[in-house]
């Protein structure tokens, strides 16, 4: 397939393919089995101006929009998602500055983004509000010219790893979704600190923390926006970044197929290489013909985002949505073709799947994409009467 | 600190054909790379670069398509190019590429310190490096595993050696070749790409670089190649393990197996 994609995204695929085959693959079964943060893969990505696509040009940067961040993604995600998450969760945490960000902000903050100097995470979910945010508890409170944060943030990417931490948290509880705010908080700061780093099942080169705040004083020009915005900047926040999430779905799922068919190739039983039964043939061409899919709806879902679209909560929750199940299925199936050599860890499929698995799980989980489509669909159904 | 490094094209294969007739490369149709030793080249200019400021030229001798090799030089940081190329440099030998190598060195003009591969993966001979410290009268230095200070016109220097290293200061400027060991390549970069892509690399002629017409190409080439054969396969080996009593034992019933003894 041809996705008419301009030279220079052809380039920006062609370096990630780059990085995930010479930097990723050799270390990915080691980051995963020892739990250790890519460091030095960082610093790779950083180095290609992979960090700079996403920020505007007069930050720094490239100046690139959603399609060529979806792409570089699912570049790394064949490699492996935890590398791509990590890369990912930088951007996820950056969108409330791009969106919402003052100038200063945007001056202040995002030219280190721009180089990897600063990673990015982004500190919503907490340990009684997962798919239900509005149950946040962590509180800001304004005193004199500064914000005291106070609570605990659950399940943080890049907790303790990132520079930059875009948090939301309550400032007017009396006000319901208008009670929240977000603000920008730096590593570091006093009243700032990490809980233990998650033991997961899948992406476990990403980092996963608690952020735990105690009376952390922050300046007050460090609110994104204005106060009561929270919630909105959150929502816009997840819609920009979801297709991106597919992105990885298509990326994991591509790399299990091309390790599934190489190694079905060769293995031979009942004296015939098992892709001679049209049993396995049919399920690579499920495989395929569903990633490919996919494919076709993130590309299409970036391009209408970055044709300038502003209602595309719908659109990017489908891309999420189609995307990760679509890797989850996928996967699963590449471990069924490889056998049980597909579920040792001689093989990067379990990985692969096991990885898999996170993508229908966060920035909103499945069931939570299948309600905004569906209420968005009900909504535009009611209007048109 | 200005490093110019010397960057090899070759043939992405280690399935090296070759012209019967003329006993040369045959490089058409054959995806060409920078040689990977000259990769753990360009790194370490650019790092000295990174540490002490500077630039790095990239230079090769080759065909036109050469010019792809310094593009990539370019996308992975180096500021200036040089491609030197002539119908009249082809066919060369080690001598009359150190030869052509060094003439354009020259007219380069100022340089700190000059940085090859240990040697090429096709014609592995490992003489180019040398050769040109040689013509160009500096100091050379071999396998560099590790640049360990420039301090004005001294470097210090680790070289690999057999077993363990060496130590070496020399001054500059001053020529080395790189182990792989020394470092571990970037990958390029976006912005570098993007310069690479609307590049326009300018080829260097013999004439530019003021080079004898004697010394260059086939007709400056002393070496002559008689005949290419590859090495013929050493026959099946084995290690005989246990302690000296079982490795007797083992040897000698292998050898009556065999009617030998
Ligand atoms: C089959 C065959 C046999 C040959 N046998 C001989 C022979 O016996 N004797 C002989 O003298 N020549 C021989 N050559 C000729 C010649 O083509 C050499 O390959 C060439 O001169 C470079 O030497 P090298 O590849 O061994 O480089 P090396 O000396 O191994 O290269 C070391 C470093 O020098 C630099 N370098 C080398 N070539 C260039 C270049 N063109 N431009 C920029 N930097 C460069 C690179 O940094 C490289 O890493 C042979 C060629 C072929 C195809
Ligand atoms: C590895 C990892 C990294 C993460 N990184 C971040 C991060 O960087 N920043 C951040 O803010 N958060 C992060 N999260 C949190 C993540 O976004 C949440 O886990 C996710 O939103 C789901 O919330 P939950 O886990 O509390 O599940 P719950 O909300 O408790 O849901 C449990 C189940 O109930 C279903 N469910 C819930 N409500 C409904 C409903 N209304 N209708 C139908 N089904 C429903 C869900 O789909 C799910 O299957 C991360 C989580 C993990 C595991």
């Amino acid at each position: 397939m041809d996705y008419l994609l301009t030279e220079e995204q052809i380039m920006i695929r062609d370096l990630a393919r780059q990085i995930a085959v010479e930097k990723i693959v050799p270390v990915r079964a080691e980051l995963d089995e020892q739990n250790k943060f890519p460091r030095d893969i960082m610093k790779a990505i950083a180095q290609a101006d992979l960090y700079a696509l996403f920020i505007p040009e007069e930050y720094g940067g490239l100046g690139k929009k959603s399609l060529e961040l979806c792409i570089t993604v699912e570049e790394l995600s064949k490699a492996c998602v935890g590398v791509a998450t990590t890369y990912a969760s930088s951007a996820l945490g950056t969108y409330p500055i791009l969106l919402y960000g003052s100038e200063e902000q945007k001056k202040k903050f995002l030219p280190d983004v721009a180089t990897g100097k600063s990673l990015v995470a982004f500190g919503l979910t907490e340990a009684n509000a997962g798919s239900d945010a509005s149950g946040i508890q962590t509180t800001a409170k304004l005193e004199g010219n500064e914000y005291v944060l106070n609570g605990t943030k659950q399940w943080i990417t890049n907790g303790g790893e990132a520079e930059l931490y875009t948090i939301i948290a309550i400032t007017d509880k009396s006000k319901g979704p208008r009670g929240a705010s977000a603000f920008i908080v730096e590593k570091g700061t006093p009243g700032f600190t990490f809980g233990k780093k998650e033991n997961k099942m899948g992406i476990r080169a990403s980092s996963t923390t608690e952020l735990i705040f105690n009376d952390c004083r922050i300046p007050k020009e460090n609110l994104i926006s204005k106060q009561g915005m929270g919630f909105i900047i959150a929502m816009k926040t997840l819609d920009s970044s979801r297709t991106g999430v597919g992105a990885m779905g298509v990326g994991v799922a591509q790399g299990a197929i091309d390790e599934a068919i190489s190694f079905a190739k060769n293995r031979v039983q009942f004296g015939q290489p098992i892709t001679s039964f049209q049993a396995i043939q049919h399920m690579f061409a499920d495989m395929q013909t569903q990633t490919e899919a996919a494919r076709s709806l993130v590309y299409s879902v970036a391009r209408y985002i970055d044709s300038g679209a502003k209602d595309f909560s719908r659109a990017s929750a489908m891309a999420k949505l189609f995307g990760t199940d679509v890797s989850m299925k996928v996967t699963t199936d590449a471990v069924q073709i490889m056998g049980g050599s597909g579920y040792m860890k001689e093989y990067p499929v379990e990985k692969m799947m096991r990885d898999a698995k996170i993508l229908q799980i966060f920035e909103g989980a499945n069931q939570i994409q299948r309600n905004v489509i569906a209420l968005d669909m009900i909504r535009e159904a009611t209007r048109a009467k | 600190m200005h490093i110019i490094v010397l960057v090899k094209q070759v043939p992405d294969t280690s399935e090296v054909k070759i012209n019967r007739e003329t006993n040369t490369l045959i490089r058409d149709g054959v995806p060409s790379i920078i040689n990977p030793y000259d990769r753990y080249a360009i790194e370490e200019a650019l790092r000295l670069r990174e540490k002490h400021g500077g630039k790095v030229t990239a230079v090769t001798m080759g065909p036109p398509q050469a010019a792809e090799a310094l593009k990539e030089a370019v996308s992975l940081g180096a500021d200036d190019v040089v491609l030197l190329s002539d119908r009249a440099f082809a066919g060369a030998d080690t001598w009359a590429t150190s030869y052509a190598l060094s003439q354009g060195i020259r007219k380069i003009g100022d340089f700190d310190l000059v940085i090859a591969g240990k040697q090429a993966i096709d014609g592995d001979t490992a003489q180019v490096g040398p050769e040109t410290a040689d013509m160009l009268g500096i100091p050379f230095v071999a396998y560099i595993r590790k640049i360990e200070r420039v301090e004005g016109k001294k470097m210090v220097a680790e070289r690999l050696m057999d077993e363990g290293y060496d130590v070496v200061e020399t001054s500059l400027p001053a020529l080395i070749t790189v182990v792989k060991e020394i470092n571990e390549p970037r990958v390029p970069s976006l912005k570098g790409k993007m310069k690479a892509k609307s590049l326009k690399v300018t080829a260097w002629t013999a004439a530019d670089i003021g080079s004898d017409e004697n010394k260059i190409g086939l007709r400056g080439s002393p070496t002559q190649v008689v005949r290419i054969f590859p090495p013929t396969p050493r026959g099946q080996r084995e290690i005989l393990s246990g302690n000296v009593e079982e490795q007797v034992a083992s040897l000698a019933k292998k050898l009556k197996e065999q009617s030998l003894i």
